[in-house]
């Protein structure tokens, strides 16, 4: 592949994304990946549910009590708005307007920075409240559910910060193309894991 | 990089087989480090039916033999059985679909690197003398209870090779998905492609259980949480319903390209089209899609309650109808055939009744009124030994056997396979159909030792015997493979006359870029096809030939995986060790460089030009 032919938005294939072979093996794999990641997060889903307000004998945290939802609220906004940025980033790849689409990027990794930050409020706010990793049942499986999405978002976080960068000086070719957009995926399946742990763990947790 | 055959010094050659990323390499080094552990594995096992060949046996200590029993059974599932099925899956799958490579090069190495290192952390524990012994199934309240970081070297060792295993299916996914020569269509796939594709579906929903699982195992022995000790709100249940999520699947991940193999083997030596290649093809997809259904099988004895044990025991009976599909199949492939005993038919034909035989007590124990009298005896050390050496290790030797010229462009020597063979085969069963009636005689599985008038005496060393007539077998393998290998006489396309499916229309072995034109398809076994039609070549190219794309080699996938392996260190001896912390710190962020590094580079390969491909020809003598 030439990395240094150029391309015109006319010239530029309508999905760059899988123009190549190499690139077509790279989007197939990354649906693939998903659909492990899916399976594995279904397995943190399950052990939360039953360990749910589960703790030794005398223990004082349940999930009415613990969760506040205007937080969680704002999060969920966050991740949500950034979801819909990384679409406005896709739709300027497909266009082949490099500069636009870096731009989007960027917001998108703002807005999923604030998550994370609020997230890392959420657990610190948790902890001085007594509710440790090693509290109980409920705290190691709260923990580690909504930790390994955390840890999707800030290891997102990074990838697209390198991509922006890496790329900043020469531009949209169909080497990177694939790059952007399977960072758009991954986006947007963090995305959905977090609706999920919003429904499950904090709305079935106040209201259930 | 050319490709002229070149005298290379040792460095160069070494350096060469730490960076490949040329499949067929991989599946060798795939095939060469399973096989060491297999020796390893095996090793532990005649250790073991040493110990109870007689009763109140002192050869190990009790502590010891619960070591052996958990290694031997993680070694053989993890770092034997899988890592050599990969072998023959690397080095054959993209020559019976036609491609040049799998769909990712460098990660294919990567898996390979994982699974080794992971492999070696494993086995480490034997130096540090802390080895797991909580069982291969590892069971929560044991493995929690379980002193030293025995069990901390299982859940980091498996999950840094468990990692190898997840980029593995992926990857064959993806390849044969994208990468089929034209004319190659689903239903024209040989059935070796059929079952790797459907185990590397398993692999990719079956694996991410385990992750997360090893995961609490390590948070719960290393980190303070709980999620399997009660007295803080924990279940110990949840770890099997994990462990079975993962392992039941498992089994079927190593069966499957195993029933692949005989396929391919029944066919070619019965010099017939398997018989209803249709409907093993869907017997495949269903038992795929079973296996993942019956996990809680292995539980009966929990007290799920009755509804759930039926409900488990139905669908677990319900496995054995494509598998019988499948054995009919077979005994039609041959009937009317002009069959042809050679080693790796007889391997195939000796695992039929084997295999029959795994599958009747495995029903058995689907009825769960009658698990409750077998659970934890030796009749399910019976079962499946049946299942998986009768099935999986037959399938792997006679692969070894049949694969053995595309792998190393020589033979093995039929009259030493054949030895092999009956030493192997009669030991098998002279080892294991014995512990059925041990079990029914109330012989518990994973015990010490035994005490004298029970009964057990005779049977245990009947047993033991038959083991040590297996290692015979393999000892005389290893000879055939080192005598062979010396005197090499290089072989044909295809050294059984007999070949059908894309593979044996090349040479043995391949040249790196596999196809110096990629092959038309023109049907179930297209070669045969071709041959039939009079084609000596058994192939039709589909395009003219034209340069090649390859992937260039790395270093960074060993770089990876070592950063993965000293992370593995620091993480455990965190607590108790100053050096801990960051040596644990220092392993990541090696990964993570590395990773950057892989990331920010633009490796897009490089091109075989058509004049180097036509010299290649011409140096061949003149394959069109």
């Amino acid at each position: 592949m030439d990395l240094n032919k150029k391309f015109t938005p006319e010239t530029w294939p309508d999905h760059p994304e899988r123009a190549t072979l190499e690139a077509k093996n790279k989007f197939v794999g990354f649906w693939l990946f998903l659909g492990g990641e899916t399976i594995l997060f279904a397995t943190l889903f399950a052990t939360y549910i039953a360990l749910k307000n589960s703790g030794p004998s005398g223990f004082g945290f349940s999930t009415q009590e613990l969760y506040e939802l205007p937080l969680v609220f704002v999060m969920t906004m966050l991740l949500l708005t950034s979801s819909l940025t990384s679409v406005f980033a896709m739709y300027h790849l497909r266009n082949y307007n490099f500069k636009k689409m870096q731009l989007w990027l960027a917001i998108t990794a703002f807005l999923g920075l604030g998550f994370l930050m609020l997230e890392v409020y959420e657990f610190t706010h948790y902890v001085k409240l007594g509710f440790t990793y090693n509290n109980s049942a409920f705290s190691s499986a709260f923990y580690t559910l909504v930790g390994t999405h955390g840890f999707h978002v800030a290891v997102g976080l990074v990838w697209i910060t390198l991509l922006i960068f890496r790329n900043a000086k020469r531009g949209l070719n169909l080497y990177n193309a694939t790059k952007y957009y399977t960072f758009s995926l991954y986006w947007h399946f963090i995305d959905v894991v977090w609706v999920f742990i919003f429904t499950v763990v904090y709305l079935m947790g106040v209201i259930g | 990089m050319s490709s002229v055959a070149q005298k290379k010094g040792f460095g160069a050659t070494l350096w060469d087989w730490l960076t490949t990323v040329d499949h067929k390499k991989i599946g060798i080094l795939y095939f060469l480090g399973g096989g060491f552990f297999f020796v390893v594995g095996g090793i532990e096992a005649m250790l073991i039916r040493w110990q109870l060949h007689k009763p109140n046996n002192d050869f190990v200590s009790a502590g010891l033999f619960n070591d052996l029993i958990t290694m031997h059974g993680t070694t053989m599932i993890f770092l034997a059985a899988m890592p050599i099925l990969f072998g023959f899956m690397n080095a054959i799958v993209p020559l019976q679909i036609g491609a040049r490579d799998v769909a990712f090069p460098f990660i294919n190495s990567l898996g390979f690197w994982m699974f080794f290192f992971g492999g070696l952390f494993l086995n480490l524990s034997w130096f540090f003398q802390q080895v797991p012994d909580a069982g291969w199934t590892s069971y929560a309240s044991l493995s929690i209870a379980s002193e030293g970081h025995g069990v901390d070297f299982y859940a980091i060792g498996l999950q840094i090779a468990g990692g190898g295993t997840l980029m593995a299916g992926i990857n064959f996914l993806v390849t044969i998905i994208n990468m089929r020569a034209p004319g190659m269509t689903y239903m024209r796939m040989p059935l070796f492609t059929w079952t790797t594709f459907v185990a590397s579906a398993m692999i990719l929903f079956a694996f991410p259980p385990l992750t997360v699982g090893l995961f609490f195992l390590t948070f719960d022995r290393m980190f303070g949480g709980n999620f399997f000790d009660h007295t803080m709100g924990g279940n110990t249940i949840i770890w099997e319903h994990i462990f079975w999520i993962f392992g039941h699947p498992e089994v079927y991940i190593l069966i499957l390209p195993a029933f692949g193999i005989f396929s391919e083997i029944f066919s070619t030596f019965s010099r017939k089209r398997l018989f209803g290649y249709p409907s093993m093809v869907f017997a495949t997809v269903l038992i795929g899609f079973l296996g993942f259904m019956v996990w809680a099988h292995h539980m009966f004895t929990v007290g799920l309650g009755p509804t759930a044990n039926a409900i488990f025991a139905v669908a677990t009976m319900a496995i054995a109808v494509p598998t019988g599909v499948k054995i009919f199949n077979w005994l039609l492939t041959m009937w009317g055939g002009s069959i042809r005993v050679t080693t790796p038919m007889l391997y195939a034909l000796g695992f039929i009744p084997s295999f029959v035989m795994g599958g009747v007590t495995g029903v058995m124990q689907g009825a769960a009124p009658l698990d409750y009298q077998l659970h934890d005896s030796y009749f399910i050390v019976a079962h499946f030994h049946y299942v998986i050496v009768g099935g999986v290790v037959l399938g792997i030797l006679a692969a070894t056997h049949y694969w053995w010229p595309k792998m190393f462009g020589t033979l093995l020597d039929e009259a030493l396979g054949k030895v092999t063979f009956w030493f192997f085969f009669i030991g098998f069963h002279m080892t294991f159909l014995i512990q059925h009636w041990l079990g029914f005689w109330g012989m518990p599985r994973r015990v010490w030792t035994f005490m004298d008038g029970q009964g057990w005496n005779s049977a245990n060393l009947i047993s033991t015997i038959g083991a040590f007539l297996m290692a015979i077998g393999v000892i005389v393998l290893v000879y055939n493979v080192i005598i062979t290998s010396v005197k090499n006489v290089k072989v044909a396309n295809d050294p059984w006359g007999d070949g059908r499916t894309l593979e044996w229309a090349i040479e043995s072995p391949p040249i790196y870029y596999n196809f110096p034109a990629t092959p038309l398809v023109r049907g179930l076994d297209t070669v045969w096809i071709e041959k039939m039609e009079g084609n000596e070549t058994g192939l039709t190219p589909a395009e003219p030939i034209k340069d090649i794309h390859m992937p260039n080699g790395s270093i960074i996938p060993i770089l990876m995986s070592f950063g993965l392996f000293i992370a593995g260190f620091g993480a455990m001896f965190r607590t108790e060790e100053s050096w801990g912390l960051p040596v644990l710190i220092f392993g990541l962020l090696w990964t993570f460089v590395a990773m950057a590094a892989r990331s920010l580079q633009d490796d897009t390969g490089y091109y075989v030009k058509k004049d180097e491909i036509l010299r290649d020809l011409k140096r061949k003598g003149g394959q069109k």
